[in-house]
């Protein structure tokens, strides 16, 4: 793995917790907003997934798992968030 | 002479699809069986915050975001680090990986002493399991977190001993990537309660 992209891969995954955090500070609510933070943790996810966990390029089933727990658990917070409006 | 390079390359340049994930397969099905886990405890806490959205909405507000995000911070830097670790092995510099690997760690203790005054600033303001279902979820949920934060460190604490000692290299880094594997799966669980518990209302 490059070093040069695991470094840029923490400052993305830096900045993406202090949008998540600045959003908490500024009263971010409601479904936008919680839309918007939701998105942010499966980006921040999906690069750890692929390139710290380095699944990326490894058969298909583990990828899928992981990647597909996470998209399952954000959607299932989501829906909940939707219902409890 | 092409067959013998062919076969001696063979393991190390299967194609993009068919390899076997870094580490351990038990670390991978034990991570898929944590990450159940943790699925389960989040969808619990969602459904019962659908119930109580008034309650989980003024208490998140009593929470110390920003122990929350500098927490985060420090998980997503040990995660880096120990990704670091397997990048610098990987080219067989030794000293290196070990030392990324112990940063990995620093960090892994950061969280834990930010998250034990997180915890004393709430247990010294009476708060516990029973004041109330908010923070019943809030504590078990961020403790069964803390108690894998723990498990990881020991992990990579036994893997930084033996990288210390010249155990691994660049032909076998089996046990390090194991560790690294766990250890980000505490780091990702944690990119999901982040944003479910301090900050999503």
């Amino acid at each position: 793995m490059n070093a040069r992209r695991l470094d840029i891969i923490w400052l993305v995954l830096v900045a993406g917790t202090l949008l998540t955090w600045w959003m908490g500070e500024s009263g971010s609510a409601g479904p936008a907003a919680v839309l918007g933070i939701l998105a942010i943790a499966a980006v921040k996810g999906i690069l750890i997934i692929r390139d710290f966990m380095a699944l990326r390029g490894v058969k298909f089933f583990w990828p899928a798992m992981v990647i597909g727990w996470l998209l399952l658990v954000l959607t299932i917070i989501m829906a909940a968030y939707w219902k409890g409006l | 002479m092409t067959l013998i390079s062919a076969a001696i390359a063979a393991p190390a340049s299967a194609p993009a699809g068919a390899r076997h994930p870094p580490g351990d397969l038990a670390i991978w099905v034990f991570i898929l069986a944590e990450l159940l886990a943790f699925g389960v405890f989040f969808t619990t806490y969602v459904v019962t915050r659908m119930k109580n959205v008034p309650l989980f909405d003024e208490m998140q507000l009593t929470l110390d975001r920003n122990a929350g995000a500098l927490n985060t911070v420090l998980l997503i830097t040990g995660s880096w680090c120990v990704a670091r670790s397997v990048a610098a092995i990987q080219i067989d510099e030794k000293v290196k990986s070990a030392r990324w690997l112990l940063w990995g760690i620093f960090a892994g203790a950061g969280f834990l002493v930010v998250k034990v005054f997180e915890y004393s600033a709430k247990f010294a303001a009476g708060v516990n399991l029973a004041t109330n279902t908010f923070y019943m979820f809030y504590l078990s949920l961020t403790f069964f977190h803390f108690m894998h934060v723990i498990l990881g460190m020991v992990i990579l604490l036994a893997v930084w001993w033996k990288a210390r000692q010249g155990g691994y290299s660049a032909a076998d880094h089996h046990g390090l990537e194991t560790g690294a594997s766990y250890w980000h799966m505490v780091d990702l669980v944690w990119i999901v309660l982040f944003p479910l518990v301090y900050v999503m209302r």
